[in-house]
Formats: structure tokens, C-alpha cells, sequence
């Protein structure tokens, strides 16, 4: 709480190392301190409940995407860690000073964060160049101009510094808000959606740049999506958030192997799920027997959760599923089956090989590593 | 030092949170200064029944005026409906010789306002005046046209020179709302005209009605013309017992009666609108088709335009260019002129003044009406615009009593201070008219802000915030240059009504203070018909801004439509 002190007049370089407050504690705090730390933080439009309990940090130089499906309040959560919004209840911790907490709120024009949007956001009465500067009004002119340089070098838009935004593409536009939001260095980055107004090409390309950038600038950056695999990308970490909850965080790949709930397993591609019966050494399922350590009392049921990659799909006339749908999706063919229990499961094949709607197929389960179960009325 | 420098900065951080912020504040301030004089009047009008001032005024002339009152407001209402709609349609759905150039030219009327007009049919029709007397020699014989000072000619008047609020708002309706809606229909088998009367005039019913509410509103507030033509309404009423007979006590319950005609219209339009919306967001293709108009019924919707527009704009002009004429060849020029000048200033100056202030105020009321997080806020900056729907005379009068009070009040202070008294500091003064002004052209003021205000993304907003800005600063760094042109509009729109407002003026002026609106009821008011016709001129003159602005916008609009349609 001591942190709590507000500057404005100070040159960013000598903010960056000065204390707050007084005294060394508040410098060995800042010290371990992590970049972002989100405490339990509620909030409520008009009743509704937009995010409930939120709980998480994000290190210094770490790239942490919320991810969730419309509506699950991930925007909300950046506003509120802007200053945009004021949580109802909870913490706001920036590098270790306290933004906000119940009333008292650090306005957002003090905490030095950025943000980026989806509709970019730029000063249509600016030129690129000014928009850049804009967030510099405080240094002086000189450090000004060699710093818009800087960032227009780094986004590599040198070139177009007297244009004005509507003169630019798309992608154009994306890097001058990148730049934009960089220059004032702020302590950490705000990224909503910012690559949904772009064609697929081009999205994927700037997806590749900006985290390649953000990496090589150690920035700190919390990257709010709704798509999975934007997310499983661009991620350090990830945050899945579901109606207003954090469901699990954790490494890209934790997520998508190790889904801790039903819905994250489901949120990150097709998945079935298939009934088996836990055994001393494993798991018995209508695909056969899967050789695995378990934690729950033989004899009981689970949920198997399978991906479309875990099966083979081998054609026979004496096979037991068959066919019901079928979708070509470029790479590969995307198959439902449908099994002797009256289950559908996901599976494919690459894309030379197409198996027609009806056909006999035998499945085969071949995961490769120890498949996530869940018990059979649990979440 | 630095210590309780961050312990004072750590407290009124955490302030912030409890009060509410400065601009929610000073939104509440304006409209609260806005909406005082119309509740003054409400206060003293309605909650003070005073039987025997009624009485008064019964026996005397009320009656008549009241008559008079709904009388316009029903002759003036249905006629500028009429002529109003049918016009837009014709030139909409027809074609005809000269269609194009009566579509946008059928605005015109709008720069003459109605006690301009009044006069000048008041000497063109009168038994002396040139019409009758050419059709007397034309005819050979006595004939006499039913007398122009009378009701049905103030209703004549008012319609022609007030059909085209309802005009404007048609003609946009069918361009820009009706248009898929009329294909479908006609695709569905219902004639031009069935497809018109149960589909287009139907949707276009919320503009219908908002243009019917602006006529009415224009009668109600109406002094000079009603004055000009002998047919004392209820704001005239108000106008003779404050300013000829100083009966105060009968201008307020007056006031308070015609307030009430004002709320109830306005009740009356929400019903009128009904409650679904029509407004269509997409316009599809490029309007209705024009049918060619053939043989005698091209020539009959030709003759028409060339009446209306005869008679509400060309012949006033021209009459009142001949005068002017006339006057600066009878007198010398250079004693005219430095007249002439004096009176021009002082309107500009004072419509300067006005504009300035009301887009000042408009825009710090959006602005803070957007950061607001409460909901009372919006709801109070929609009731500033009872400034515009309710009578000039009401309004001045309301103005005259809250400053008196003030007057009053600083008096007291002043005299239990220094010993000395201040007399009239605000009531004729040049702020007390100013916020007169304010208070009337409000509405004006704030649509149009908040219009341009509302296309500035609330991301725009956030990105600047985010980098350093307060709020103040995003209001001149962001807002201010990207509202720039909307608010320039909306200050001349305001500009332009202060230049024709009559019953304000005329109730609030400094003493001695000239206008050119002040000028002409001055010399109206004592025959002086070619002395009024310069100052008349000007008026119009300055008229013409808004309608050339609006049918620039008109414009505007098509051709980005076209754009987007050939993009899409």
C-alpha cells in the first residue's frame, strides 16, 4: 500500500529505477515482485456478474493470453487492469504498487500500461508519426523525436512517418498502434484481439512479428483472444477464462494435454469423450484396454477424453464404427464415428485418403501418451 | 517530503473514487442552469393558483386567445403536414420540368421567418397593396380578397413559411429509410400509391411527427407574426402583460397555461411516434424509382412548386429588395449606412456570444455526460432541450424572474456588506440575455455536439487514456479536433437562430440595445414598412446559411450512400 504514489513529471528512465514511497523495503518488494498480480477481482455490470474471483500474475517479460469463448469477460478484465473500469472487489497489483483497491484507483493516465485494440485505435487526425508521439508528451522534445524514430525503425514504417492512418492498410495500421503503445515503455501491454479485423495471411504473419518483437523487447503483455489456436501460439502462458472464471492456467501445452476442466478440453479443438471402466492396471474401454497409472478406485466409470489425434481410423469391412460425417478441412479429413455404444467420436485421416459417409471402419486408439480422464458427473 | 507528497497524492486517489468527478459534476451544473428558469416559471405558475388573476383574465381576453391558439395550432399543423409531405413526395417519386431544382430549392422558405413573411403579405395583400389592386384592374370590377389579417391568413402565413421543417425530414425519410422497404412492396403487387400509403408513409411516421412538433412548436412560440396580423395568441398574451402592461402576476399564470399546452404536445408526440422504431440502419440501393410525370399533371405539379415557391420565398424576397432599394434612393447612403452597420454588429456580436457560449456549455454537458457512470446524467441532458420546445415568451419570462431573484439576492449581500446597492446587475444585461440564448438554443447546441461526439470510437478514447492523457487533455488532444467540424456547424445553426429570435430579444435586451430582429418590430410596429425591409433582408440572408449547410449535408450523404452501395 505504501507504493501507492503517483508521478507524473519524471522522465521514464529515471521512473523506471526510482522507489516509490520511501526507503529500501519498497525496492526489495519491487524486486520479487511479479510484472502483474490480479487479486481476487469481481465485477458486476448491473447485477450481471462479468468476472467473479480472479486470481493470477504474470512475470516480468512474460507473454500471458486470457483466452475464452465471447462473452467470458476477458475484456473486462483488461479494462479493469487499464483503470477503465473499477473492479467491485479485489486487487490490482502493477510491479508490485497497488492500482487498485475498492475505491482508491490509480486513473489509467498514471499506471503506465498500454493498450491495443481490435479497431487499432489510431488518431485519424494525426499522422503516424504524431500518433506515435502522442504518449510522450511529457519528454523532452528532443528524446521525443529520437524516440519516435526509434519505434517507426523498429515497426519498420519509417517511410510512411507523414502519412495519416487512413492511408495505410490494414497491417500498416497494426504496427503504428504497436509502435504507439510501446513508446511511453510502458510497464506492461494490453492486447485485445488485436488481429481480428485482419485476413487469415496476413493475421498469421503478424501474429509471428509481434511476438517475435514483444520477445526480443522483453515486453511484459497480457493478450486477450477468443481463438484457440491464436492462443495455444502466441502464449507463454494461458488463462482460460469461462463465463467470468478462471478455469486454468498454465503452458499452452499443459492446457491442451491436461485440460483440468471438461470445458477447457473442449474449448481447445474436437473432443469425444468415451465411458471406461478403471482397472488395476489401466483402463478398459469399447476400443480396447489402455495400459495407465490411475488415482481412482478400480471398478468405478470415468470419462476418457480423446482428440481426433489419439485414433487411428483404419478401414474394414468387419469394423464396428462407421462413418456418420465427414468434412475436409485442407491438411486432413475430419471424420465423425459412430460407435457400437451409440457414442460419436471425432478422428481423421490425412488428406489423401477420404472415407465416404457409411463405410466400416475399425478404430484405433493410439495416444502416444497418458489420456485425461474425468469422473462421470464431475466437471 | 516526498514521503507526504505520496501520502496526500495516496488520499485524494482514494477520494476520486467517492466523489463524484469533476466533469459528471459540471454536466449537472449546466443542465441544472438550463432547466431553472422553465422550473421557475413551473413553480410560480402552477403551485401559486391565484383565482382571482384568472378570473381577470377570463373575463377579458383570454378566451379569445386560447381560441386563437388552437386554431393555429391545428390550421398551421395540418397544412404544413400536408404541403410538407406531398411536396416531398412529389419530388421524391415524380419526375417533372424543374424537379431537381425544387427538390433542394423548396428549402429555401426556412430563411424567411414568420414575422418577416407576415409583414410583407400584410402590405402585398392588403386592400391597397399591389395584388389587389392588379386584380382589380385586371378584373374590371370590386372584387376583394378575404382579408390577410385575419386567422386563416396568419394560418397561410405560418404554413408556408413553416411547411419546410416537415419537408426536410419527409424527403430524408423517403430517401433514406423507405427505399428496400418500397421495392418489396411493389414486388408484392401494391400500386406506386398503395405501396405509398401502406408502407412509405407509415415508416416515415416518426419524421412526420418530429417535423409536425417543430411546426408546432414554432406557432406556439410566435409573437411578432400573430402581432402583425391582429390574431393574439397565448405567447402574445404573455408578451402584451409583461412588456405593455407590466401585469406580472397575469404573465406568469399565462406562461403556466401555455406550458402546459407545450408538455402536452410533447406527450402527445411520444404517442404519435409510437412505440416501435423504424429507423432502417442499411439504405439499399439508390432510391425510389422516379416516375416521368406526362402531359397536363407535369405541368400541375410544375405550377405548384412555382406557387409555393412564389409565394413563401421568391415574391418576399424580391418585395423586400425593392424597398431597399427604394430607401437607399430616397436617402443619402452615407448617413444610412453607418445605421445600418450599428445594427448588424450588435446582432453579430450578440449571436457570436450566444453561439459560443451554447456550444461551450453543449460540449462540456456531452462530454460529461459520456464519462458519466450514473444514470441521471443522460436523462438531464435530454431535458435541456425543453429550452427549444418551449415558448420564446415562457422562457424570457422565466430568464426575467431568475435573474431578479438573483438581482435580489446580490442586492441583499451587497447591501449588508458595502452599504451600497448593485441595482439590475444580470437583468438586461448582455448576460443575462446571453444565457437566455443559452437556455433556448441548448438543444440545438448539444445535438449537434453530441452527434459528432458519438462517431469518436470509445477505443479512441481508451488509447489515449492508456498513454497519459487525462481527461481534459483527451477532450482537447482527441475530441475537440476530431468534433471540429460539427461544432462549427452546430454554432452557426445556433448564430443563425439568435439573428431571427424575436420574443427573447425583445423581452431581455439591454435598454437602448438594437437588433436587426428589434429593428424590424420597431418599424413594423409603426407602419414603417420600407424602413423595415433592410434589417428584414439581412435576417434572411443570414437564413439562407443553415439551408444551404443542409442541403450540403443532404448531399453529402447521398453520395457517401452511393459510395458505400457501389462497395458493397
Amino acid at each position: 500500500m505504501r507504493g501507492m504514489s503517483v508521478r507524473k513529471e519524471l522522465p521514464i528512465q529515471a521512473r523506471r529505477t526510482s522507489v516509490p514511497g520511501d526507503g529500501s523495503w519498497a525496492a526489495a518488494m519491487k524486486e520479487q515482485s511479479p510484472a502483474l498480480a490480479v487479486e481476487g477481482v469481481t465485477k458486476c455490470y448491473n447485477g450481471v456478474v462479468a468476472v467473479k474471483g480472479l486470481t493470477f500474475t504474470v512475470q516480468p517479460g512474460e507473454l500471458m493470453v486470457l483466452v475464452g469463448p465471447s462473452g467470458c469477460g476477458k475484456t473486462t478484465v483488461l479494462r479493469l487492469i487499464a483503470g477503465l473500469e473499477h473492479p467491485d472487489e479485489g486487487r490490482v497489483i502493477l510491479a508490485g504498487q497497488c492500482v487498485s483497491e475498492g475505491k482508491s484507483v490509480v486513473p489509467p493516465e498514471h499506471r503506465r500500461v498500454s493498450l491495443m485494440f481490435q479497431d487499432y485505435a489510431l488518431f485519424p487526425h494525426l499522422t503516424v508519426a504524431e500518433n506515435v508521439a502522442f504518449g510522450l508528451k511529457r519528454w523532452p522534445r528532443a528524446r521525443r523525436e529520437e524516440r519516435v524514430r526509434e519505434m517507426l525503425e523498429m515497426v519498420s514504417l519509417s517511410h510512411l512517418a507523414t502519412r495519416y492512418p487512413h492511408e495505410l492498410s490494414g497491417g500498416e495500421q497494426q504496427r503504428v498502434a504497436l509502435a504507439r503503445a510501446l513508446a511511453p515503455n510502458p510497464r506492461l501491454l494490453l492486447l485485445d484481439e488485436p488481429f481480428s479485423n485482419l485476413d487469415i495471411t496476413l493475421r498469421v504473419q503478424m501474429r509471428e512479428e509481434i511476438r517475435d518483437l514483444l520477445k526480443a523487447l522483453h515486453i511484459t503483455a497480457l493478450f486477450v483472444t477468443h481463438d484457440q489456436e491464436e492462443a495455444l501460439f502466441m502464449g507463454d502462458r494461458l488463462a482460460v477464462l469461462h463465463r467470468g472464471r478462471l478455469e486454468q492456467i498454465g503452458p499452452p501445452e499443459e492446457i491442451y494435454h491436461r485440460p483440468a476442466t471438461r470445458f477447457v478440453a473442449t474449448f481447445f479443438g474436437p473432443t469425444s469423450f468415451i465411458r471406461a471402466t478403471v482397472t488395476p492396471n489401466g483402463l478398459h474401454t469399447e476400443l480396447g484396454f489402455l495400459p495407465q497409472r490411475m488415482s481412482a478406485s478400480v471398478g468405478s466409470e470415468v470419462d476418457v477424453l480423446i482428440r481426433p489425434d489419439d485414433v487411428e481410423l483404419v478401414p474394414d469391412e468387419k469394423g464396428t464404427a462407421r462413418v456418420v460425417k465427414r468434412r475436409f478441412l485442407g491438411m486432413h479429413h475430419l471424420y465423425d464415428v459412430l460407435l457400437p455404444s451409440g457414442r460419436t467420436l471425432s478422428g481423421m485421416s490425412r488428406h489423401v485418403h477420404a472415407y465416404p459417409v457409411g463405410m466400416r471402419v475399425r478404430v484405433v486408439l493410439r495416444p502416444g501418451h497418458e489420456l485425461r480422464w474425468f469422473p462421470v458427473d464431475g466437471k | 517530503m516526498t514521503a507526504r507528497r505520496s501520502w496526500i497524492r495516496y488520499h485524494e486517489v482514494r477520494l476520486r473514487g467517492f466523489l463524484p468527478d469533476g466533469w459528471t459534476f459540471g454536466a449537472l451544473v449546466v443542465a441544472v442552469l438550463v432547466m431553472l428558469p422553465l422550473m421557475v416559471v413551473v413553480v410560480q405558475a402552477l403551485l401559486s393558483p391565484a383565482p382571482e388573476v384568472w378570473q381577470h383574465l377570463w373575463r377579458t381576453r383570454l378566451p379569445d386567445m386560447l381560441a386563437n391558439t388552437v386554431v393555429l395550432l391545428v390550421g398551421v399543423g395540418s397544412g404544413a403536414l400536408l404541403l410538407g409531405t406531398g411536396l416531398a413526395w412529389l419530388v421524391t417519386a415524380y419526375r417533372f420540368p424543374g424537379q431537381r431544382v425544387f427538390s433542394w430549392a423548396l428549402v429555401l422558405p426556412l430563411a424567411i421567418p414568420a414575422y418577416v413573411l407576415a409583414y410583407v403579405f400584410m402590405v402585398i395583400f392588403d386592400t391597397a397593396g399591389p395584388v389587389q389592386y392588379l386584380l382589380r384592374l385586371w378584373l374590371e370590377g370590386n372584387v376583394s380578397l378575404p382579408p390577410i389579417r385575419s386567422r386563416g391568413g396568419a394560418i397561410l402565413v405560418m404554413v408556408l413559411a413553416l411547411y419546410p421543417y416537415v419537408y426536410l425530414l419527409a424527403r430524408a425519410a423517403f430517401h433514406e429509410h423507405a427505399t428496400g422497404t418500397f421495392h418489396v412492396a411493389r414486388v408484392l403487387g401494391a400500386s406506386r400509391t398503395e405501396a405509398f400509403f401502406r408502407v412509405v408513409l407509415p415508416m416515415a411516421r416518426p419524421s412526420l411527427v418530429a417535423g409536425l412538433s417543430l411546426v408546432l412548436m414554432e406557432v406556439l412560440t410566435e409573437v411578432g407574426a400573430v402581432r402583425f396580423l391582429n390574431v393574439p395568441t397565448l405567447s402574445d398574451g404573455i408578451f402584451r402583460l409583461w412588456y405593455d402592461m407590466v401585469n406580472r402576476e397575469a404573465a406568469i399564470r399565462l406562461a403556466g397555461l401555455l406550458l402546459l399546452f407545450t408538455f402536452g404536445g410533447l406527450v402527445l408526440e411520444r404517442g404519435l411516434r409510437g412505440p416501435r422504431s423504424y429507423m432502417q440502419h442499411t439504405a439499399v440501393g439508390y432510391g425510389i424509382p422516379q416516375v416521368p410525370l406526362s402531359g397536363m399533371r407535369k405541368w400541375a405539379a410544375t405550377l405548384l412548386c412555382v406557387l409555393v415557391l412564389g409565394a413563401a420565398f421568391v415574391l418576399p424576397v424580391i418585395q423586400l429588395l425593392w424597398w431597399t432599394g427604394q430607401t437607399l434612393g430616397q436617402q443619402e447612403i452615407g448617413l444610412l449606412l453607418p445605421i445600418y452597420w450599428r445594427y448588424v454588429r450588435n446582432t453579430w456580436f450578440l449571436a457570436t456570444l450566444a453561439a459560443v457560449s451554447a456550444v461551450g456549455l453543449a460540449i462540456l454537458l456531452a462530454y460529461g455526460v459520456r464519462l458519466s457512470r450514473t444514470s441521471l446524467t443522460p436523462l438531464l441532458a435530454r431535458s435541456v432541450a425543453l429550452g427549444y420546445a418551449v415558448p420564446g415568451a415562457v422562457l424570457g419570462l422565466g430568464v426575467l424572474l431568475t435573474l431578479s431573484w438573483v438581482d435580489h439576492r446580490l442586492n441583499v449581500v451587497s447591501r449588508a456588506v458595502m452599504g451600497v446597492s448593485l441595482g439590475l446587475l444580470l437583468t438586461g444585461s448582455f448576460v443575462g440575455l446571453t444565457y437566455a440564448y443559452v437556455v433556448r438554443f441548448m438543444a440545438v447546441a448539444y445535438g449537434g455536439v453530441e452527434a459528432s461526439l458519438e462517431k469518436v470510437s470509445a477505443a479512441m478514447e481508451d488509447a489515449a487514456r492508456s498513454l497519459g492523457s487525462t481527461r481534459g487533455r483527451v477532450l482537447l488532444d482527441v475530441h475537440l479536433p476530431l468534433i471540429r467540424a460539427g461544432t462549427v456547424t452546430a454554432a452557426l445553426m445556433v448564430f443563425v437562430d439568435v439573428v431571427k429570435e424575436l420574443p427573447v430579444t425583445l423581452m431581455l435586451r439591454p435598454f437602448g440595445y438594437e437588433t436587426l430582429a428589434l429593428w424590424v418590430w420597431q418599424e413594423v410596429s409603426e407602419s414603417l414598412w420600407e424602413n423595415a425591409s433592410f434589417p428584414a433582408l439581412v435576417i434572411v440572408i443570414t437564413g439562407l446559411i443553415p439551408v444551404i449547410i443542409t442541403n450540403r449535408l443532404a448531399h453529402i450523404g447521398k453520395i457517401s450512400r452511393n459510395n458505400a452501395d457501389r462497395r458493397g
